[in-house]
C-alpha cells in the first residue's frame, strides 16, 4: 500500500492556522494536534513550517502571541487571532471556497 | 501599516538578536515538551514520550534555523556582521586607521568648509522675494575711461518713465546721519533711498508704510523708516513710534514705518532709511550720485534689460539739460553704456573667482587624500591576499569579498565624513569670527542641510575613488588567479609587478596634484610679496587712526565757521598726549572717492573743447600729507590762511603731473580747474602717487583741493563739512586714544558725533584681504598636498623595501655596497616623483592660468615658482625615499637570509 501524502496543501497552512485559532487561542503543538485531529490525519504539519508561519502571521498583525501557563502548568507561547486576523480569515476562506469549487467543477466535468 | 510593523519588528529583532533567538529556542523547546506531555498522556513512559516527540519533530536545531531565517532583517544580517568585522579589523590596526581617517578627514573637512562658504556666498539667493529679478544699475563710460560707473539722478527719472523692462526703479546711497534729541548726539548708519526702494526689494514695513512718491518732494516733511534694531534699542519697540519725534541732522523728521527684523541690504544693516528728496527741474544730465537698483519684469533677461537701457541712455540728453560748465556733447563723448548686473553679483563682486579657485584647490587635496588612502588599502589588501584567496577557494563569491573590502572603506569614509563635518564647522566658525577674509554675505555662511548632503555625497564619491581600487585588484572574478595567490601569498616571492604598478601610479598622481597646488601656492606667495612691496602712497599706517565727524548746515550755517570748527577740533586732538600730527580730508586713502574732469592750461588740451579725462578729487587740510606719511615731491603744502582766504591753489599726484606736464617740477605754477566757468587754480605742490583703489589697482591721478573753495564746480562757495580726521600717534587703535578723541571732539561741540573709527593699517589690510585669504588657504592646501604625497611616497618605498629585504640581503652578501643599495630605492622614489612632477608642471601650466585674475605682477607661468616647486619637491622626495631605503639597507644580510 503506497504511503498516503500528509503534506499540507501548499498555500493553505495560513488558512488552517487562522481557522483553528478562530475557535480558541492555543500554542504551536496544540495547533499541530488540532489540525491533525480535525483533518482526521489527512494533514500532518511540519513544526518548522508551522513556527515560521506563526512568525509571519504575527508579523502581519493577524495573530497575537503571549507566553502563558498552559493547563498542564508548562509555559508555552499562546497564539490568538486579532481583529485583522479575523478579517484575513474571512478573505482567505472566501478565496479558498471559490477555488475549491472551481477545482471540484473541473474534476466533475465530463466530455 | 503592516509594512511598518514588519520594519519595526525586524529592527527590534536586529537590535535584540540574542533575546529573539532565545525566544525561538524557547518556543521550539516548549513545543517539544507539549508533544512529550501528549505522548505521556497516551500512556508512554516519560523518557519514551520525549524520544517519540523528538522523532516526530525532527532536528530541533534545523527548525530553529528555519524559523530564524524568516524576516527581512536576516537578509541584511550578513551586512551587519561584515560591518562589525570591518570595525573590529579597523580597531585592531590603529596606525592604519588613524592615518587613513586623518587624511580623509582633512580632505573632506576642507572641501566641506569651502563648499559651505561657496553655498552661503555664491549659491544661496538673496533674502528678497524673487531676488533673481533684482538688478544693480551699473554703467560703463569708455569715452572717459571709467569701466564701472554708478547711477545718475537724471537716469533715475528716465528709466522710471521710459523703461519697458523694469517693474520698479530706485536709487540708494549709503550715508550716516546725526541723530540728536534723546541723550548724546549719535552718528547712525543710514541709506538714502527713493520712494520705490522697498518695492524693488519686495520688502514690506511691519509697522506703518513704505515711502510714497510725495516723500520725494523737497517741500514735504522729511520721512524716515526705522530698522527693527533701532526701533527696539531707541524706542523700546514702542508700537506708537510713528507719532514720536526724531531729530536728524538738526531738523525734525517724520517716522513713517519700521522695517522687518531681518532686513539687510548689500551686507549693510542701516538704522534708518531716509527718503531721498529732489526737484526734478533742478537735476542736470550729469548727476551720477548714487547706486541704482531695479526689479525686472517677469521673464526679462539681463541682455534684454541692457538693450532697453542702451535705448534710454540715448534719449536722456533730450530730457535733462547739460550741467553748467560742461560742453553740450560731453554726454556723447563719455559713451555711456549699460552694464547691468544681478544684485547678487554686484554684492559678491570678484570674490566668486577666488572662492571657486579655493574650491578647486581643496578638491585636489581631497583627491590626493583619496589616493593616499587607496594606497594604504592596497597595502592592507595585499597583506590579506592569502586569506582572501583561501576564502575564494572555499567558495566565497567575489561579490561577497568585494563587499567586505568595500565595507571597510565605507566605515572609514563615514567616520571621516562625520569628523570632516565637525572640522568644517570649526573652520567656518573661525573664518566668520575672524572676519579675515572680508567675505560678503558672512551671515549666510553656515553648515546647513545642503552642506551636510554635499559632504555625505563627496564622502561616498571618495569611497568610489579609493575603495574600488583594491576591490578591482583583489576581488575580481578571475579564474586561476586565486590559486596563484595561494602559492605566492607567502613571503617566498617578491611583490608582483602588477601590484607595484598600481601603487606607483597612485604616487605619481599624488605628486602631480601636489605640484599643481604648490605651483598655485607659490604664485600666490609671489603675488603677496609683490603687493607688499607696492608703496601704497602712505606710510606708518599702523600709527594712523582715522575717524569721521560732520558738521551739518543746520548746526553751523556759515561755511567758513564750519571749517574753523573742524580746525579747532583738530587743535584739541593735536594736544592729546602722544599725537604727533592730525589733519583732515574728505576721504582717507582707500575709503571712498569722487571723480570729475579737470581742465588744465596745457597747450595740448586747451585747444579742444571736449571733456578732459576724469581725475580723482580729494579735499585736504594743511598737514594731511605729513600726517599719513605721503611724500611731498616738489613745491609746498597748503596753509590754513590760504584755506580761509579761499586762495585758488591745489596739489596734484606725481602721475598726473607727469601725464600733463612731463615732470613734477614742471607742474609747479601750472593752472587747472574743474569746469569751464570755474576759477583757474595754481598747482603749488606735487605729492607721491596713492593707490587709492586698493594696493592691487593702478594709482589714480589725483587732485588735492583745499577744504574751503569759491567758484568751484559752478558753486560760489564750497566747503567740506563731513571730514575724516587722520591722527598720527603710536597709540593708534587703543581704547584710551578713542576716549581722548571723543572727549576732544565733545569739548568743542558735544553735538558732533564721532563715527567710523579705524586705523589706516586695517584699511590697508582690508585692501589685501582677498589676496591674503586666497594665499593662506592655498598655502595650507599646498602644504597638506606636499605632506600627503611625501607620506604616500614614503609608504610606497618603505613597503617595497620591506618586500625586498631578502634581495637586499643577497645583494649585500654578494658584496654590494650600502650606498649602492640605498641609491636603488632613492632612485625609485626620485623616478616616481620626477614623473609626477612633469605631469604636475604640465597640469600647473594649464590650471594656474585660471587664477590669472588673482595674481599681481606675476605670470601664471612664472619660471621661478615652477623651479622652486620642482626643486623643493624633488628634495622632499629624495628624503622620503632615503629614510626607508636606509632602514632597509642596514639590515644584517645573515639575519634576513636566515629569516627565510
Amino acid at each position: 500500500m503506497p504511503e498516503q501524502n500528509t503534506d499540507v496543501i501548499q498555500g493553505t497552512l495560513d488558512l488552517l492556522i487562522l481557522k483553528t485559532l478562530s475557535l480558541e487561542p492555543m500554542h504551536g503543538f496544540g495547533l499541530t494536534r488540532r489540525i491533525e485531529q480535525t483533518s482526521r490525519g489527512v494533514f500532518k504539519v511540519n513544526p518548522g513550517s508551522l513556527l515560521t508561519a506563526l512568525q509571519r502571521l504575527e508579523r502581519n498583525g493577524w495573530l497575537d502571541a503571549e507566553w502563558r501557563q498552559t493547563e498542564n502548568s508548562r509555559r508555552a507561547k499562546i497564539y490568538s487571532l486579532t481583529k485583522s486576523g479575523r478579517k484575513q480569515l474571512e478573505r482567505e476562506t472566501a478565496d479558498w471556497s471559490r477555488r475549491a469549487s472551481a477545482i471540484a467543477r473541473l474534476l466533475k466535468a465530463e466530455a | 501599516m503592516s509594512l511598518w510593523r514588519h520594519f519595526t519588528r525586524g529592527l527590534r529583532t536586529l537590535v535584540h538578536r540574542r533575546s529573539a533567538d532565545r525566544d525561538i529556542a524557547d518556543e521550539v523547546e516548549s513545543y517539544l515538551e507539549q508533544a512529550a506531555a501528549a505522548h505521556r498522556e497516551s500512556g508512554l513512559a516519560p523518557e519514551d514520550a520525549r524520544r517519540a516527540a523528538l522523532l516526530e519533530m525532527g532536528n530541533a536545531t534545523s527548525i530553529r534555523e528555519q524559523v530564524r531565517e524568516y524576516g527581512w532583517e536576516n537578509k541584511i544580517g550578513g551586512l551587519f556582521a561584515d560591518l562589525r568585522h570591518a570595525a573590529r579589523r579597523l580597531c585592531r590596526k590603529p596606525g592604519f586607521t588613524s592615518a587613513g581617517l586623518l587624511t580623509l578627514t582633512l580632505g573632506i573637512g576642507a572641501t566641506s568648509a569651502i563648499f559651505s562658504v561657496i553655498h552661503g556666498v555664491l549659491l544661496k539667493p538673496l533674502p528678497f522675494r524673487q531676488s533673481e529679478q533684482i538688478v544693480g544699475l551699473r554703467h560703463t563710460a569708455p569715452g572717459i575711461n571709467i569701466p564701472d560707473l554708478n547711477m545718475a539722478a537724471s537716469l533715475y527719472f528716465v528709466y522710471k518713465d521710459e523703461s519697458r523692462v523694469f517693474q520698479d526703479v530706485a536709487l540708494w546711497s549709503e550715508d550716516g546721519v546725526t541723530v540728536t534729541g534723546a541723550g548724546n548726539a549719535e552718528e547712525v548708519p543710514s541709506l538714502t533711498v527713493t520712494s520705490r526702494f522697498l518695492r524693488v526689494l519686495g520688502v514690506q514695513p511691519v509697522i506703518g508704510r513704505a515711502f510714497n512718491p510725495s516723500d520725494e518732494d523737497p517741500g514735504s516733511e522729511q520721512a524716515v523708516i526705522l530698522s527693527d534694531g533701532y526701533w527696539k534699542s531707541h524706542f523700546g519697540a514702542d508700537p506708537s513710534v510713528l507719532a514720536r519725534p526724531l531729530v536728524m541732522d538738526g531738523s525734525p523728521v517724520h517716522v513713517v514705518g519700521v522695517l522687518p527684523p531681518a532686513f539687510e541690504f548689500m551686507d549693510r544693516t542701516p538704522s534708518l532709511l531716509v527718503a531721498r528728496r529732489m526737484n526734478r527741474q533742478d537735476i542736470r544730465l550729469i548727476s551720477f550720485c548714487c547706486q541704482g537698483i531695479a526689479r525686472l519684469k517677469p521673464g526679462v533677461t539681463l541682455d534684454q534689460a541692457n538693450a532697453d537701457v542702451a535705448r534710454m541712455l540715448a534719449i536722456a540728453p533730450a530730457r535733462f539739460p547739460v550741467n553748467h560748465g560742461f560742453s553740450a556733447d560731453s554726454w556723447a563723448t563719455a559713451r555711456i553704456a549699460p552694464r547691468l548686473r544681478f544684485l547678487k553679483d554686484v554684492l559678491i563682486g570678484d570674490m566668486g573667482k577666488t572662492l571657486w579657485l579655493l574650491m578647486g584647490t581643496v578638491s585636489i587635496v581631497l583627491l590626493i587624500a583619496c589616493a593616499n588612502v587607496a594606497n594604504l588599502l592596497l597595502v592592507r589588501a595585499a597583506g590579506r591576499q592569502q586569506e582572501l584567496a583561501i576564502r575564494a577557494a572555499l567558495g566565497a563569491g567575489w561579490g561577497r569579498i568585494a563587499g567586505e573590502l568595500l565595507i571597510e572603506s565605507l566605515l572609514l569614509a563615514m567616520a571621516a565624513c562625520f569628523l570632516g563635518l565637525a572640522l568644517a564647522y570649526g573652520a567656518v566658525r573661525t573664518l566668520t569670527a575672524s572676519g579675515m577674509a572680508h567675505l560678503p554675505r558672512l551671515h549666510d555662511i553656515a553648515i546647513d542641510p545642503t552642506v551636510v548632503v554635499f559632504t555625505v555625497s563627496i564622502s561616498l564619491c571618495s569611497i568610489l575613488l579609493f575603495g574600488l581600487i583594491p576591490v578591482l585588484k583583489y576581488a575580481r572574478p578571475r579564474s586561476g588567479d586565486f590559486s596563484n595567490a595561494l602559492y605566492s601569498g607567502g613571503r617566498s616571492l617578491s611583490q608582483s609587478k602588477e601590484q607595484a604598478r598600481s601603487r606607483n601610479v597612485l604616487v605619481v598622481l599624488q605628486v602631480a596634484l601636489a605640484v599643481v597646488l604648490l605651483a598655485g601656492a607659490g604664485l600666490m606667495i609671489r603675488t603677496f610679496r609683490a603687493l607688499s612691496r607696492v608703496d601704497p602712497g602712505f606710510s606708518d599706517a599702523r600709527h594712523v587712526e582715522t575717524l569721521r565727524i560732520s558738521i551739518p548746515e543746520t548746526q553751523v550755517k556759515d561755511d567758513e565757521r564750519a571749517i574753523r570748527l573742524e580746525e579747532e577740533i583738530l587743535r584739541r586732538i593735536e594736544a592729546i598726549g602722544g599725537v604727533s600730527a592730525a589733519a583732515l580730508a574728505n576721504f582717507y586713502p582707500m575709503e571712498s572717492n569722487t571723480n570729475d574732469p579737470v581742465y588744465s592750461e596745457n597747450p595740448a588740451s586747451a585747444s579742444s573743447s571736449k571733456v578732459p579725462p576724469i581725475r580723482r578729487y580729494k579735499y585736504v587740510s594743511p598737514g594731511y600729507f605729513s600726517a599719513i606719511g605721503t611724500r611731498l615731491l616738489v613745491g609746498r603744502d597748503l596753509t590754513w590762511s590760504e584755506t580761509y582766504n579761499r586762495r585758488a591753489v591745489a596739489l596734484v599726484s606725481e602721475n598726473m603731473a607727469r601725464e600733463l606736464w612731463g615732470s613734477p617740477r614742471a607742474a609747479l605754477g601750472k593752472r587747472i580747474r574743474p569746469g569751464l566757468k570755474d576759477d583757474w587754480r595754481e598747482v603749488i605742490g606735487v605729492v607721491a602717487d596713492l593707490h587709492d583703489d586698493g594696493v592691487d589697482q593702478k594709482a589714480p591721478t589725483i587732485v588735492y583741493w583745499p577744504l574751503l573753495l569759491k567758484n568751484f564746480e559752478g558753486s560760489e562757495t564750497y566747503a567740506i563739512r563731513s571730514v575724516a580726521i587722520v591722527v598720527h600717534t603710536p597709540r593708534a587703535g587703543s581704547a584710551g586714544l578713542l576716549q581722548d578723541l571723543r572727549n576732544a571732539v565733545a569739548s568743542v561741540n558735544p553735538d558732533v558725533p564721532v563715527a567710523n573709527v579705524t586705523t589706516l593699517q586695517s584699511v590697508y589690510d582690508h585692501s589685501l584681504a582677498r589676496t591674503s585669504f586666497a594665499l593662506v588657504l592655498l598655502v595650507i592646501s599646498g602644504g597638506m598636498a606636499l605632506l600627503l604625497s611625501v607620506i604616500g611616497l614614503y609608504g610606497v618605498i618603505s613597503y617595497s623595501a620591506s618586500q625586498r629585504t631578502r634581495e637586499i640581503g643577497i645583494r649585500l652578501a654578494l658584496g654590494a655596497q650600502l650606498p649602492g643599495v640605498t641609491w636603488m630605492f632613492v632612485r625609485h622614489g626620485l623616478v616616481l616623483s620626477a614623473i609626477g612632477a612633469v605631469w604636475g608642471l604640465a597640469g600647473g601650466f594649464a590650471l594656474t592660468r585660471l587664477m590669472k585674475s588673482q595674481l599681481y605682477e606675476v605670470s601664471p607661468a612664472d619660471p621661478l615658482t615652477y623651479l622652486c616647486v620642482s626643486a623643493g619637491l624633488m628634495l622632499a622626495s629624495a628624503l622620503a625615499s632615503y629614510l626607508p631605503a636606509r632602514m632597509a639597507a642596514t639590515v644584517d644580510p645573515v639575519t634576513t637570509l636566515r629569516g627565510e
